[in-house]
């Protein structure tokens, strides 16, 4: 009688045991899917190419809190994209919003020496001092998407094109109007305050004004499924008939093709931005409104790993002339429709 | 009968949380158990307040043999102490605050909201424009004026409007982070007075104007609530309000003042982070509330109030910042130091709750 409290103690303890470990088997998430072949790496590189191993480069990495797919694919493609070079060595400081934090991740690097820092500031501004610092420090930064304030503060940057994806959508719709000289566009932006909204905005706004059409009814989300669905069902009700649709991120475009399908609306073509697989995927069955996107480059951060390596290894872009790595490389927004959709589908992200 | 916190008037034993009507028999009880464990030596030091506070400082040691084991002399360089104390001062001073605060019973969730505020309002363009014809102490006058005001709200309403701490401070939450939205319009306001941010940035011996400022914070806020009326009446009013009503204090006003204090440790906290940013934010300062809280009950400040230290509190702050450096030192992810945080957390209270039960008793 004396044990019996312990023996049921042990039978609870292996009990919540037993549940931990069945649970712990249950917070797999990963797909089984084989990597993004993102281009490049060492293993097959030819003698006297860029990609030859050459001395080893220690690169620190930091970049904001992957809280959607955009900013997830960002840190993975980077990874990836480290991985495949035997000669670089890939510090990762783990995602953050904070930007205390993300400050003090960079003065980890520096205190570290690493040879470069490729960094998507949480906010460009607040990262400025510290990334002035790094140089100062003689470390390169190679700023990605989030433009520092100060030029000084990166050796190279790297950007989207955020008004050229409002061109390339208004270019679609201008191709694809069949006639038409009175189409009803409309268009679901992101965050409205933010500068990049207003430039996709802008450059939506040109290119349609090329052929003489102009966004009928615009609504602004905020980047989240919830956003876009709450802001396509509004506009859904303010539009009885749209014959376009351009809707700025593919993440709260989940969303918005949920709204489309609950209202039972089909007589549009909608055109997606950012270019995640799922909207690739939709895309290629081309069983839904979504007939094309407007890609942001979610491996900038990746290419930012890869322009840092030839930096420290003072190698050049091999197809310039010039010798040494450029100043500034703006990546191009291309529209993906289900003619060219094999050709992008591979990079895409997961939103 | 004075309702200003009532939260706290029935939780004077907090150890004892069905507090019987007859006190006398409990005590009696637990002081029997009590003199039965006198044996156990490690707990006794624990009890007394230095004990306890060597137990942090044998918790952050630890942390320190494991930064030093997994990153070597990458954690153990000058330059690597530098970059958590500079990481730290931010949260430190807020969590010397709100040490305040919780010692006299209460409890502020507003502290982020607070801070992003006074970052955004004394850098707006009116407030950078008139520090340049001025002087640039206007911006550091406005950021500790925005803290002082929305502490003084908070106060005012937990005492004379009978809000209980959690909701008044939650709401302050809300509207604090809203109004940083509507003044800045959700963009980054850049500092454009060098000379704001040269006074701020400036090192003195190699260390950082910003750890100079956590540490001077910290040795006032020491001398104040050990060495005046002020901390004693802190503590007399978190512990038993009604006593401390009953022995002439005026509970209603020092809480007040207790939230106006910690208003003014986020103003100096968003003058930190301005500097350290050059920029002032709505997003600045997001969960600094529960860092900070944190910080102070892993410090041995009991939730419950009445009871509390500076020195823990400062040590909590170091054990924090110092653990974040150990995982970004070995590329670990925030998800496990999150993790580990709480498990921390849950240990620390734990603890002090087996402590806090000895010490009622005697």
């Amino acid at each position: 009688m004396k044990f019996q409290p312990i023996r049921t103690k042990v039978g609870t303890t292996l009990v919540a045991g037993l549940s931990v470990v069945a649970l712990a088997a249950c917070t797999g998430n990963e797909p089984d899917k084989d990597k993004a072949d993102l281009g490049g790496g060492t293993s097959q590189a030819d003698n006297g190419s860029n990609d030859e191993a050459g001395d080893k480069v220690v690169i620190g990495f930091s970049a904001p809190a992957a809280d959607h797919g955009w900013m997830g694919s960002i840190t993975q493609s980077a990874q990836d994209i480290a991985a495949q070079y035997d000669d670089v060595e890939l510090r990762v400081a783990d995602g953050t919003n904070d930007v205390n934090l993300q400050i003090s991740q960079v003065e980890t690097f520096i205190n570290d020496k690493v040879d470069a820092i490729v960094l998507l500031p949480f906010d460009g501004a607040a990262m400025t001092p510290v990334a002035l610092k790094a140089m100062d420090a003689g470390i390169p930064v190679i700023n990605v998407d989030r433009e520092f304030d100060d030029p000084n503060a990166a050796r190279v940057t790297i950007l989207g094109d955020n008004y050229g994806m409002g061109v390339s959508a208004g270019q679609f719709v201008c191709d694809n109007l069949d006639g038409k000289t009175d189409a009803v566009v409309a268009e679901i932006a992101g965050i409205d305050s933010l500068p990049l909204t207003q430039d996709r905005s802008q450059g939506f706004e040109d290119a349609l004004s090329e052929c003489g059409q102009d966004v009928d009814n615009r609504v602004a989300a905020d980047f989240t499924v919830e956003g876009g669905e709450e802001a396509a069902g509004n506009l859904l009700q303010a539009a009885p008939k749209i014959d376009f649709l351009w809707n700025h991120d593919d993440d709260q475009g989940v969303g918005v093709l949920a709204a489309i399908k609950n209202a039972n609306r089909d007589e549009f073509v909608m055109i997606g931005g950012a270019g995640s697989a799922n909207a690739m995927r939709d895309i290629q069955a081309d069983n839904t409104v979504l007939k094309a996107t407007v890609i942001y480059p979610s491996t900038q951060a990746a290419d930012g790993i890869k322009l840092a390596r030839l930096l420290v290894q003072a190698k050049s872009l091999s197809d310039l002339v010039e010798v040494e790595v450029p100043r500034t490389v703006q990546l191009y927004a291309p529209v993906v429709t289900k003619d060219n959709v094999d050709q992008f589908i591979d990079t895409a992200f997961e939103s | 009968m004075s309702d200003a916190t009532p939260d706290t008037t029935n939780d004077t034993l907090p150890a004892v949380p069905s507090a019987p009507a007859s006190d006398e028999t409990a005590r009696v009880e637990a002081a029997a158990l009590e003199t039965a464990r006198e044996d156990n030596a490690v707990l006794a030091l624990l009890r007394s307040s230095a004990g306890r506070n060597a137990g942090l400082v044998v918790a952050l040691l630890l942390l320190c043999v494991v930064g030093a084991a997994t990153a070597g002399d990458r954690f153990t360089s000058t330059d690597n102490a530098l970059t958590i104390l500079r990481y730290a001062a931010t949260i430190g001073v807020v969590s010397i605050g709100m040490t305040f605060v919780i010692i006299g019973g209460g409890i502020d969730l507003s502290v982020g909201a607070i801070l992003a505020l006074a970052s955004v309002w004394c850098t707006t363009l009116a407030t950078q424009q008139t520090a340049e014809d001025s002087h640039w102490v206007v911006m550091v006058f406005v950021a500790l004026a925005v803290g002082a005001a929305c502490g003084l709200v908070n106060g005012l309403l937990i005492s004379y409007g009978g809000v209980v701490p959690f909701i008044a401070t939650l709401a302050m939450l809300a509207s604090a982070r809203g109004l940083a939205e509507i003044i800045s319009d959700k963009k980054t306001q850049i500092v454009q007075v060098p000379e704001f941010v040269a006074f701020f940035d400036r090192e003195i011996l190699g260390i950082g104007f910003s750890v100079y400022l956590f540490a001077v914070v910290a040795i006032v806020g020491w001398v104040l609530l050990n060495r005046t009326t002020f901390g004693r009446r802190t503590i007399a009013v978190g512990g038993n309000p009604e006593a401390a009503r009953l022995a002439g204090i005026n509970v209603k006003w020092h809480t007040v003042l207790l939230y106006v204090l910690l208003g003014i440790c986020c103003g100096i906290a968003a003058l930190i982070l301005v500097a350290r940013t050059s920029t002032g934010s709505s997003t600045h300062g997001q969960f600094y509330e529960l860092e900070a809280i944190a910080a102070v009950v892993i410090g041995g400040t009991l939730l419950t109030g009445g009871r509390g230290t500076i020195v823990g509190t400062v040590f909590g702050v170091l054990i924090f910042a110092t653990l974040t450096n150990v995982f970004v030192l070995n590329n670990r992810s925030q998800s496990e130091q999150q993790l580990l945080k709480g498990a921390i957390i849950v240990a620390a209270v734990l603890l002090q709750q087996r402590l806090a039960s000895r010490n009622n008793s005697t």
